[in-house]
């Protein structure tokens, strides 16, 4: 479980974050919708730890641990993982040799011993078909020359291999046509799980008619201003978040 | 605070006395008296028991050095060397040895801490036989052994201490010595001209392949000694060679002289694979101490369809002034140069390479990777030229730079010239950070700090590990790493 408790957060003495605050179960797939500049994105790197934030006040506790407290790769290994709305290129890296190292890490800060090679291309080949995910793909250097729908299936990809418990996806539908949005969608529902919660950040209804969440919470001025069930976002859909934004102003 | 400030103090914060190698033996020396004069040349010579001819070559260098002035239009800065402020010669006390029992267990002990093996049967028994590489070793002005010699000579191939060749086979020495680097090349291969000590010398018949790696490691461990080594490799025709050199030294407050001299001559159909991993002493954090690396390094393409490649990985030193070269001089020849140039703390280096494209449908490949972090400087140097009868001469370049931090340096100064139309010629060139972004990325995903910039740098050199012969690619691959965090190995 999930419980980000009045995060308050600026970034170059601009307040962006405003006591925010949202519980997200286990199991749980729950949707944040809001306007450009709501706080967002924001809101997904404090989770992952990104350090250019300042965190002034409000703490994120998953599982009753206090994450802020973690280096971003500490929270990796307690389960938080973030799918980058434009996942970062590593030249020369390969793909398997990124995925092996992190996963490795990963399962080493967890004081578990290293997946044997086989076991490791076993489990990447299984989850790559899945995705569509063909070998060439996995022979480059991560994320160089992919195509924007190839990144944030590799993404996906990640997020399978990893098992985390937390699972925040970033704008993960901008930039993907329909048939990429219905292979991510497909390979996100795929790990929906009891012990997994999942925070899917979008600015359109879209990608709720294929990963169907649990609950909407409508953001703006770097709040939580409105949370309702799944057709919170069909409302939305159809009203726009004018109303909120003068709410919140 | 960004996510790889963390990064950079970590770099900048780096004891550059981690340095594994600074540890110095104690040992009874034989040194010529300081400074260098015609008395000190003639020392030396009597030393090694050369001929008269070999003297006369070294006091006439010296004599041209006396009116050469040291060369100042590299991009580093340093307090003047003082000339008579260096013993030319030492050497260990004992002896030169016969066999591997005779050498003195300090020495044997100090390339065992290096993890250098001399005792064949040593490397025989506990190393895969792939893995067999013939040793020559060179401490300060001396080499004190030289492996599988037997087994080389077999296949005719003659390796050994250049001191011996000069004495055993003055012919192919007085041909080839300075043919690629003439004694008044520069100021520093001039010096070297003079008072060279020792280095390797490699003969490989027509049409042999040698049958193993041949590599020299070189040590300096005495005080205020200049390491003057000479190399000469010749591969007849249709020949094959993989050479590998290794450095390190003591650390010590005061900077110390490295001048060394490379030549290597490819003859008709021949192959030259030349390797370094220089890690010599790079001084501390404040940029005391430290070796001055000005290494004259050339190779001569003098037959058709011969190839030479470098391959450099260099870590160490406080300032490295060097630029291995090929002259192509033989129709369809073939040039390569591969390097990586680290610098932290306050090291400066000016490296680079020259392609001279003297015959016709030459070739040559540039791919130089620089890693400048802490307050280093970084600098490529490069000529690529084409002479006016280099028809359909071609080159490729690359060079990138990557910067950790924000207050070290990485500069590119290529010098391109064409003479003859037909040439080809293609420079391409990077300058990188590791982004914030990157690093951010990979930590998310579970790696710490130095993993994440292992990773990337890793990335960054790939290309070029991967010229360097396997096991010595991992080393590198090590050192690499060493250099930029003191965590990892």
């Amino acid at each position: 479980m999930i419980e980000i408790k009045n995060l308050v957060v600026q970034i170059e003495d601009n307040r962006i974050l405003n006591g925010l605050s949202l519980t997200v179960n286990d199991g749980e797939v729950a949707a944040i919708m809001g306007p450009n500049g709501s706080g967002k994105s924001t809101l997904s790197y404090v989770i992952a730890g990104k350090e250019d934030y300042e965190v002034l006040d409000g703490e994120i506790l998953l599982d009753g641990e206090n994450i802020l407290e973690m280096s971003p790769d500490e929270r990796a290994a307690a389960g938080v993982f973030l799918a980058f709305q434009y996942p970062l290129e590593i030249p020369g890296v390969g793909t398997m040799t990124f995925l092996k190292a992190t996963l490795n890490a990963q399962r080493k800060a967890r004081g578990e011993g290293e997946l044997s090679t086989p076991d490791f291309i076993r489990k990447v080949n299984a989850a790559a078909d899945k995705l569509e995910i063909n070998k060439d793909m996995l022979k480059r250097a991560l994320n160089v020359g992919f195509s924007g729908g190839e990144k944030k299936r590799m993404e996906i990809l990640q997020m399978a291999l990893l098992e985390p418990k937390f699972c925040v996806l970033d704008e993960t539908d901008s930039g993907l046509d329909i048939d990429a949005l219905r292979i991510v969608s497909e390979g996100v529902n795929a790990l929906r799980a009891q012990g997994r919660s999942f925070l899917v950040i979008t600015h359109y209804q879209r990608l709720l008619n294929h990963i169907v969440p649990d609950t909407v919470h409508v953001m703006s001025q770097g709040r939580i201003v409105k949370s309702g069930g799944k057709e919170l976002a069909l409302e939305l859909e159809a009203s726009g978040y004018a109303e909120y934004r003068t709410e919140a102003a | 605070m960004p996510a790889v400030q963390e990064t950079i103090d970590r770099v900048r914060s780096i004891d550059l006395d981690q340095y594994k190698y600074g540890f110095e033996t104690t040992i009874e020396m034989e040194k010529s008296e300081k400074g260098i004069s015609e008395d000190v040349i003639r020392y030396i010579s009597a030393k090694k028991d050369e001929p008269e001819w070999m003297l006369a070559w070294r006091l006439d260098a010296y004599k041209r050095w006396q009116t050469m002035k040291e060369p100042e239009w590299a991009r580093v800065s340093y307090d003047k060397v003082d000339y008579k402020d260096i013993y030319y010669y030492a050497a260990p006390k004992r002896p030169a040895a016969m066999s591997l029992d005779e050498i003195d267990p300090e020495i044997l002990k100090t390339y065992e801490k290096l993890g250098i093996p001399l005792r064949e049967v040593e490397v025989l028994e506990g190393i895969a036989p792939e893995r067999r590489v013939a040793v020559d070793a060179v401490f300060d002005s001396v080499s004190v052994a030289t492996t599988f010699k037997a087994e080389l000579s077999k296949a005719g191939v003659i390796f050994m201490p250049i001191s011996e060749a000069i004495r055993e086979y003055p012919d192919l020495v007085k041909k080839y010595l300075g043919s690629v680097v003439p004694v008044t090349d520069n100021f520093f291969a001039t010096l070297n001209s003079a008072v060279f000590s020792d280095g390797s010398f490699v003969y490989i018949p027509p049409g042999v392949r040698c049958p193993m790696e041949l590599s020299t490691y070189f040590r300096i461990n005495e005080r205020d000694t200049g390491q003057f080594e000479r190399t000469l490799i010749i591969a007849d025709k249709g020949s094959y060679v993989s050479y590998l050199e290794g450095c390190t030294a003591p650390k010590r407050d005061d900077n110390q002289l490295h001048a060394a001299v490379v030549e290597l001559v490819a003859l008709d159909d021949a192959e030259i694979k030349y390797s370094t991993v220089q890690n010599w002493y790079p001084g501390d954090n404040e940029g005391r101490g430290g070796i001055y690396n000005f290494v004259t390094k050339r190779g001569d393409c003098r037959g058709v369809n011969s190839k030479i490649s470098w391959t450099q990985v260099e870590t160490g030193s406080a300032i490295t002034w060097k630029y291995p070269s090929c002259i192509l001089r033989g129709d369809n020849s073939r040039g390569e140069f591969y390097s990586i140039a680290v610098s932290n703390g306050m090291q400066q280096v000016d490296s680079g390479t020259k392609m001279i494209h003297l015959g016709k449908n030459t070739t040559s490949r540039i791919i130089s990777k620089g890693i400048s972090a802490g307050r280093s400087q970084n600098t490529y140097r490069g000529l690529v030229s084409a002479h006016r009868k280099a028809a359909g001469a071609r080159n490729f370049t690359n060079c990138d730079s990557l910067l950790i931090g924000d207050q070290c340096g990485a500069h590119t100064v290529p010098y391109i010239e064409s003479k003859n139309s037909s040439a080809q010629f293609e420079h391409e060139a990077t300058t990188s950070k590791i982004s914030e972004d990157q690093m951010f990325y990979c930590q998310s995903r579970g790696l710490s700090n130095e993993e994440a910039t292992a990773l990337i740098v890793n990335g960054f050199v790939r290309d070029v590990l991967q010229q360097l012969p396997m096991e010595f690619a991992v080393e590198a691959q090590k050192l690499i790493s060493i250099s930029l965090e003191g965590s990892v190995g």
